[in-house]
């Protein structure tokens, strides 16, 4: 609209239509000296919204991963005195892994994936200046921030925090009398409500930004993957999370007023919850894992310099994964009870939804395929990213096999099943996007060999957790079990040596993250030349902005040419071909 | 635009927004709503399944009013209608469309009321959420339905306000009423289901 004045104003040519309420233009005073409380609570630029989720989601990650070395170290050392924590009880136990799994799903995964990735690279991506309702996103991360603290208020009110586990199944978690934590329960139930409201208006936020502000020029299939893929997650949650809403509002009921919607003694069906719950709950995988994606697949086409392979099939088989995944969440409760032949078709459709998953892969290793392949950081944690979770992936399909599953059901099998599939997605899906996207945001470069150094310890230290617990789970060792000391036929030696391996593991994982901390911090110190709009010959929109991008993103707002995959074209001189430069022989 | 600068176009201004971003923003929203009431409807629906029908509701508690809440349910229906016709005609700039949208939210706002006084009167007979799972899912859904009727009434009184003031927008109007306009329609399902079911 105007160039006048490029850099005064934020400019609006694609603004559509009207903010609901007519008031989204606050975000440009900002020219204004801002207190810190203004800057860093109360700002709706997209960019400030991202880095709140983020450094909220890393520093929740500390807490769940905190719990985590809490309990492996109870699991390999029974009942010893845990350096940092002290002695832990059956009860802190159970708070301890149900709090892990809440934290690392709801407030890391969640948070850092969809959240951060996506405020920060919607509007970068698509060329724009700011989400389309900056005021509802920033209501989005105060309500996730007040959810945060009431889910770690929890762990001190009286009886302790919510131990009935992550799935919350009932009675156990309906009932103060069986779980012994009746606040911590109520507030548990009160913080996942809270924060996926805070989604929810995220997620509004996102798949409108996305719909109706794309620079001129852009076409839908010009969006780069990850793009298409926060929106498409976006979609997924905000269809599957109304059931599970609907359960919490009935488990918050059951537990304070008197209700019985899940007690069976009374007309009430425990059944129903997990129907529910994982009806959101499968999806959520998807939600989670779709992000992550399609960071790799960008990342993977910057590094290997070819154009992603199939572009459009690939996103053919994000929207099969999506619809697909709203029918597979009775694999969850193949042993409670169910029909057998309800069984067998959610067996069916299982096996079906890993089609479009193992396409995805196929198509990143067809990008690499005769790419010049540079392994900086991201890019190992991308091709990181592919490799583990396919194993995640492959060992789902034993727990897809209703037969199967009524043999590994609650087993350490599942346990290690999932962590390859969250693992890869939270935290390996949160160093490749921080670890790519880092010039972005603070317009400096990380130090490559720390930052290889810290990417192979945490792998080598992950995989050291989960494979063996893939075998002390098919011999037998149940999930909820805080000490196996107690049950003869799993208190061998040669299972609590590879509890032990596992609980190592987790040490060298976590000392790993030192590297990562130390890294940053050097970083952040050092005085380093900008590296530019560009370190990574990247063809994206989000490239062409300054590094780190002022208000409003764009000196002006960029017109897209072509797409985001023009890479080693070979009429080019150079072997990136950016969205926004204006074809040869053009007048501007 | 920056204050004392003329615009400078450098290119014919690209024609976007096919679609209201308000409006698409809460389609966006009831899409989650739907949702959300399916789930709590499905489990209506589990929950009755699993008993013989000649004891749901059960026998020994007092009986839904079912004929009253047909005439309060026309109040929501005729309030939806009146909604609609206040977005037309501010879209085609007519000067009633602040009465129709008065006109809409007072039958709203009596739906609530009179449906209020309905709980209170059942509250009354001795129909507690704790009595049985049938009480506590009519309680539960109903009154789910309610805070959505408060809010979609808040929702428009602000628009309504706005109306009298002359500022409001066709998209702030339209973006109240699309949410509405859900209400509305998905309180005949809700009716069918747990008040004749």
């Amino acid at each position: 609209m105007s160039n006048a004045a490029p850099t005064a104003t934020a400019p609006h040519a694609h603004e559509p239509g009207h903010a609901p309420d007519g008031h989204s233009h606050d975000h440009h005073d900002h020219h204004a000296p801002q207190s810190f409380f203004q800057k860093y609570l109360f700002s709706t630029d997209h960019k400030m919204i991202a880095q709140q989720y983020m450094w909220t989601g890393v520093a929740m990650a500390l807490i769940g991963g905190f719990l985590a070395y809490a309990f492996r170290m109870q699991l390999a050392f029974p009942d010893k005195w845990i350096p940092g924590y002290g002695y832990m009880s059956s009860l802190e136990y159970n708070t301890a892994v149900t709090n892990h799994g809440t934290i690392m799903i709801f407030w890391f995964a969640m948070p850092v994936l969809i959240a951060a990735f996506g405020n920060l690279l919607i509007p970068l991506m698509i060329g724009c200046d700011d989400m389309v309702f900056p005021r509802i996103n920033r209501l989005s991360y105060q309500i996730f921030l007040l959810s945060a603290i009431i889910l770690i208020s929890s762990f001190f009110v009286k009886g302790g925090g919510f131990n009935g586990a992550w799935t919350a199944y009932p009675p156990l978690s309906a009932n103060a009398e069986y779980n012994m934590a009746g606040t911590g329960s109520t507030l548990w139930v009160l913080a996942v409500a809270l924060e996926f409201v805070a989604f929810l208006l995220g997620g509004i936020n996102f798949i409108t930004t996305a719909m109706s502000a794309r620079a001129p020029g852009m076409r839908l299939w010009d969006m780069p993957l990850v793009v298409w893929m926060i929106v498409i997650a976006s979609i997924l949650f905000m269809a599957s999370v109304g059931p599970l809403i609907a359960g919490a509002v009935m488990l918050l009921f059951d537990q304070n007023f008197g209700t019985f919607f899940f007690n069976p003694e009374r007309g009430g069906d425990p059944v129903l919850w997990q129907h529910l719950f994982w009806f959101f709950g499968h999806p959520e995988v998807y939600v989670v894992l779709l992000p992550a994606m399609g960071m790799s697949g960008d990342i993977i086409a910057v590094f290997s310099r070819k154009k992603i392979f199939a572009y459009k099939t690939l996103l053919y088989t994000v929207f099969a994964t999506g619809i697909i995944s709203f029918f597979v969440w009775a694999h969850h409760q193949f042993i409670a009870g169910i029909d057998p032949r309800m069984a067998n078709i959610f067996t069916v459709t299982t096996l079906i939804i890993s089609v479009p998953i193992a396409e995805m892969c196929f198509l990143f290793i067809a990008t690499l395929y005769g790419g010049s392949i540079r392994l900086t950081v991201p890019m190992l944690w991308a091709l990181s990213f592919v490799a583990e979770f396919l194993l995640g992936g492959v060992t789902g399909i034993f727990l897809g096999a209703s037969g199967a599953d009524i043999y590994f059901h609650d087993t350490y099998f599942v346990i290690a099943h999932f962590h390859y599939t969250f693992v890869p997605i939270a935290v390996i899906g949160f160093f490749m996007g921080f670890t790519f996207w880092f010039p972005k945001m603070y317009g400096k470069m990380l130090n490559e060999t720390l930052g290889k150094i810290h990417f192979w310890i945490t792998i080598l230290g992950f995989n050291m957790i989960f494979i063996p617990l893939f075998f002390t789970g098919m011999w037998g060792d149940h999930r909820r079990i805080y000490n196996y000391s107690h049950f003869p036929e799993l208190h061998r030696v040669a299972l609590q040596d590879l509890r032990i391996v596992a609980t190592v593991g987790l040490l060298i994982m976590i000392s790993a993250q030192a590297i990562f901390l130390f890294n940053v911090i050097k970083t952040f110190r050092a005085k380093q030349e900008n590296p530019g709009p560009n370190p990574w010959h990247s063809n994206t929109l989000d490239w062409s902005a300054p590094s780190p991008p002022p208000h409003g993103n764009f000196a002006e707002l960029p017109t897209v040419f072509r797409g985001p995959y023009e890479y080693s074209h070979p009429e080019r001189e150079s072997d990136f071909w950016p969205q926004n430069e204006p074809p040869p022989g053009s007048s501007t | 635009m920056p204050d004392g600068m003329a615009p400078t176009p450098t290119r014919a201004p690209v024609q976007r927004a096919p679609f209201d971003a308000a409006v698409f923003g809460v389609v966006v929203f009831i899409t989650t709503e739907l949702m959300f009431f399916a789930g709590l409807l499905s489990a209506y629906n589990i929950a009755r399944g699993r008993v013989p029908m000649s004891i749901w509701p059960p026998p020994d508690q007092p009986r839904l009013p079912i004929e009253s809440t047909a005439v309060n349910s026309s109040f929501l229906l005729v309030s939806g209608v009146l909604i609609w016709l206040a977005v037309r005609s501010l879209r085609g700039r007519s000067s009633s469309a602040l009465r129709l949208a008065v006109a809409g939210w007072l039958a709203g706002a009596l739906f609530v009321g009179l449906q209020g006084r309905e709980w209170v009167s059942l509250l009354a007979q001795g129909l507690t959420m704790q009595k049985s799972t049938h009480a506590s899912f009519f309680y539960l859904i109903v009154g789910t339905h309610g805070l959505h009727a408060v809010g979609g009434l808040l929702a428009l009184g602000w628009v309504v306000q706005r109306l009298m003031r002359g500022t409001a927008t066709l998209s702030q109007l339209r973006a109240a009423s699309v949410f509405w306009a859900f209400v509305v329609l998905i309180w005949p399902m809700i009716y069918v289901m747990v008040y004749l079911g």
